[in-house]
């Protein structure tokens, strides 16, 4: 006995481990992972990826771009928040793109990726990203992965219903999460939610030959949260479709409050119509103030413009224009199919999947098929414009996205799973467990109309134990699910950065051939630029020290400087002459109470520096350039306010003295 | 605790098994893109090399092409170069023109990534000085430039 008790309590614990590590995981093989996994997922060193990888950063402010199959992440693009290893946000040329009417704001939440299309399809050129918190958009440029603009949106408050795009890339659209005072006065108790809040949707016009975004105009709606969006395809295109939640207007405790109703909506909005009464003249002119940001390739430098107008159509003047759609229970989601055909809604807290059908709301709108009105909008009866519901499905359904075989793929985050059922006759296919609590989901080129399906990839909210742990907060991830055949199968798990939101994956071939290698020295129109080292010089004027530096491998010129002085403010503008790619440099001063430089070749950037003591300060190139990178260094002299040491530059001339 | 080894290794196995029966699938399913031609479209013309027939030498020097050449050479070269004889990152440029081949001297300025693989003389420089000559993106036509103002700095006319 006194042998067997210790063996036996062992054994309890580890049957008791067995199962409640079993409890807490979905159902299926505790890793869920299928034999071949590694196989799939195994890309050789040295060997390319099938798909790029454009992945929200969440609270990062960032879009991340990872390799699929392989789950390696290759570039966080620095998009809404400040990046101190690249110099964005903190060179004299980023600086203005994270401007906004409130100043200038150094982080956001970036939620949901939309990347360009032409005919519904993939082309790209663009990836587009929306700013949560304070409302804007951002476009990023695939030629060089970097953002190329930036437009805030007025009118709007949790721009989260953002920036998904229409057939052509005509527009991308911000709908506004949080309702709020709109006009003259805003200054309201929050309890008149019901007679002053109002909502807003935004049309972005894209051009089509640069991508620069435009505010074209907004739809007035009622004070309602909008939370996701797509346009149509094909005999839907014409059309966007937003999911609405809060239609019950609480202002307070919404967890409660606004989940009284059956049934919130899904608003259809003709935004061809839109345009129509628009050039009718129907939009009313609005005083509001926004800041537009752009970067420009030319000169290396952003600009920030402060707009104060915008044309607003309120659907009182503009017939035909909106329509509601009841949706059951705070719908998320709201996904059109390949085919343009089927809107899919995603209750989050329904215990059914609602598939509405575009010929159906077109018949319901010709007949006047109505069950009332809110705030004056037609609203559509249920069940004319459904095609039916997908019974079961799981828990908590949130996203769903296509493979071009008629199969949806829809996350659900209470039950931690993903399901695949088929559009026509709404049956349920398969299931597979996440881990754990997925949000958004991505089947490449899934939300276009020629998706390029093979995987799905879940992006999950919880890691809980599948990684080694780091203290309290653990790492963000995705998974991937190889859809090539019936069954979808668990391959890999990633880590990803900040909080992945919505992501879209695009074949390699559409943005590799274009990616650009370095800026060309003859085409650089910084005013600042040193072009060629005989350019290298220090100006001064009044308190403002110019460096014109150039940096190649492996010296900078000047590299010795004197003559600066307490109060001064010395900017550095750094011009990289070489003309080879993956050839970056770096540039740190000692004591910079901003941040180092990313040079890439032939680009010129700027960093400010304020001494705040006299002395000599160490300058270095930070990014490995060469063999003799750690010699890519140089000084600079701090005297005293008053002193009249002259200003005196230069490389390699510089030579001791004797001082004895 | 034996029973469960002797799963934990047959799972091993059969996982192993399993990676190993799919190698042949791995192969298929790499993707087909290619760099090399994708990115044939990039601004770059840098890398393709020159031949002594594609050279033409005429004297007098062509005043233009000089003026050219010195552009380019306070662009894209004058960090690592010298006119006098003297070596700064690279050797100074004084000379050049009599002690090596016009091809030479344009494969060193357009193709410089096979010059330091191939070409015996380039190698010897390279282990003088250490640093790689970059490739600073010069077209042919602009490296013929370059050389007119090598030639017009060596006392040619």
């Amino acid at each position: 006995m006194k042998k067997g008790t210790p063996l036996a309590w062992l054994l309890a614990i580890a049957i008791f481990g067995l199962f409640t590590q079993q409890s807490c995981k979905p159902k299926g093989s505790s890793s869920g992972v299928s034999s071949d996994a590694a196989a799939k997922a195994y890309v050789a060193p040295g060997k390319y990826d099938e798909f790029y990888n454009f992945v929200s950063g969440g609270f990062s402010g960032q879009m991340s771009v990872y390799g699929l199959p392989s789950g390696r992440l290759f570039r966080v693009i620095p998009v809404f928040s400040v990046d101190p290893e690249k110099g964005w946000g903190y060179s004299e040329e980023t600086k203005p793109m994270l401007n906004t009417s409130h100043g200038f704001v150094p982080w956001d939440d970036l939620h949901h990726i939309a990347m360009s299309v032409t005919k519904s399809e993939h082309d790209g050129r663009w990836a587009f990203g929306n700013a949560n918190n304070t409302p804007r958009i951002a476009r990023v440029d695939l030629k060089t992965f970097r953002t190329a603009e930036i437009i805030e949106i007025p009118n709007s408050a949790g721009n989260h219903s953002s920036p998904f795009i229409t057939e052509n890339s005509e527009y991308v659209v911000a709908g506004t999460r949080f309702s709020i005072p709109i006009g003259d006065n805003t200054d309201v108790p929050i309890n008149t939610y019901k007679e002053n809040f109002k909502g807003t949707i935004s049309f972005i016009g894209v051009d089509p030959t640069s991508g620069e975004m435009n505010l074209s105009f907004q739809i007035l709606t009622p004070g309602i949260n909008f939370d996701l969006a797509r346009a149509g395809k094909g005999k839907s295109a014409g059309w966007f479709f937003f999911s609405c939640y809060n239609s019950e207007k609480a202002n307070t405790l919404l967890e409660v409050n606004a989940s009284q109703k059956d049934k919130d909506f899904i608003m259809a909005v003709n935004w061809k119509k839109a345009e129509e009464y628009i050039k009718a003249g129907k939009g009313v002119k609005k005083k509001v103030r926004y800041a537009h940001n752009k970067y420009n390739e030319a000169t290396h430098s952003a600009t920030s413009t402060i707009k104060e107008e915008v044309l607003v159509l309120d659907p009182k003047d503009c017939p035909d224009m909106v329509y509601f759609m009841p949706c059951p229970k705070s719908p998320h989601g709201c996904d059109t199919d390949p085919t343009g055909e089927y809107i899919v809604g995603s209750g989050k807290l329904a215990a059914v999947i609602p598939v509405f059908s575009f010929a159906k709301i077109q018949a319901a709108i010709a007949a006047k098929n109505y069950d009332g009105e809110y705030d004056g909008i037609p609203v559509l009866k249920y069940d004319a414009v459904l095609h039916g519901e997908v019974q079961k499905p799981g828990l908590g359904p949130l996203h769903t996205e296509f493979d071009g075989k008629g199969n949806a793929y829809t996350s659900f985050f209470v039950s931690s799973e993903i399901v695949k059922w088929s559009i026509k006759d709404l049956k349920v296919l398969d299931r597979v467990p996440t881990y754990y609590s997925i949000g958004h989901l991505c089947v490449p080129g899934g939300p276009t109309s020629k998706p390029h399906g093979k995987y799905v990839i879940a992006y999950n909210k919880i890691t809980k134990d599948r990684y080694l742990p780091t203290g309290p907060e653990l790492t963000q991830s995705a998974q991937l699910y190889d859809i090539s055949g019936d069954k979808m199968k668990l391959v890999l798990d990633f880590p990803t950065i900040g909080e992945p939101h919505y992501a879209e994956a695009i074949p390699a071939s559409l943005v590799m051939p274009k990616s650009q290698k370095i800026y060309k020295l003859e085409e650089n129109k910084h005013p600042y630029a040193a072009l060629g080292e005989g350019k290298a010089k220090v100006e001064r004027k009044g308190n403002e020290v110019h460096v014109y530096m150039t940096s190649i491998r492996s010296h900078f010129t000047p590299d010795n400087i004197e003559g600066v002085k307490l109060g001064d403010v010395v900017y550095f503008h750094v011009t990289n002459l070489e003309q080879d790619w993956d050839v970056p440099h770096g540039f740190a001063v000692k004591g910079a109470s901003n941040a180092e430089l990313l040079i890439m070749p032939g680009e010129t950037q700027t960093l400010t520096w304020k001494p705040e003591k006299t002395g000599v300060y160490p300058m270095y190139c930070t990014d490995f350039c060469s063999a003799l990178h750690q010699e890519m260094q140089g000084y600079i002299r701090v005297s005293p306010a008053g002193s009249n040491v002259p200003l005196t530059f230069s490389t390699g001339t510089n030579k001791p003295t004797d001082t004895k | 605790m034996k029973m469960k080894n002797t799963l934990l290794l047959s799972v091993f196995f059969l996982g192993a098994v399993g990676i190993f029966s799919c190698n042949e699938g791995v192969q298929e399913d790499q993707p087909t893109v290619k760099i090399e031609d994708l990115t044939k479209d990039q601004p770059e013309v840098h890398g393709t090399e020159i031949k002594e027939s594609d050279i033409t030498i005429t004297n007098p020097l062509d005043q233009k092409m000089v003026a050219e050449g010195k552009a380019t050479y306070e662009l894209k070269c004058q960090s690592c170069h010298k006119l006098t004889d003297e070596k700064l990152v690279g050797p100074g440029w004084k000379g050049v023109t009599t002690k090596r081949q016009p091809v030479w001297i344009l494969n060193m300025i357009t193709n410089v990534d096979m010059m330091l693989e191939k070409d015996a003389e380039a190698q010897k420089l390279l282990e003088l000085c250490l640093v790689r000559m970059p490739n600073q993106n010069i077209a042919k036509a602009e490296a013929r430039s370059v050389l007119e103002y090598m030639r017009s700095n060596d006392g040619e006319k």
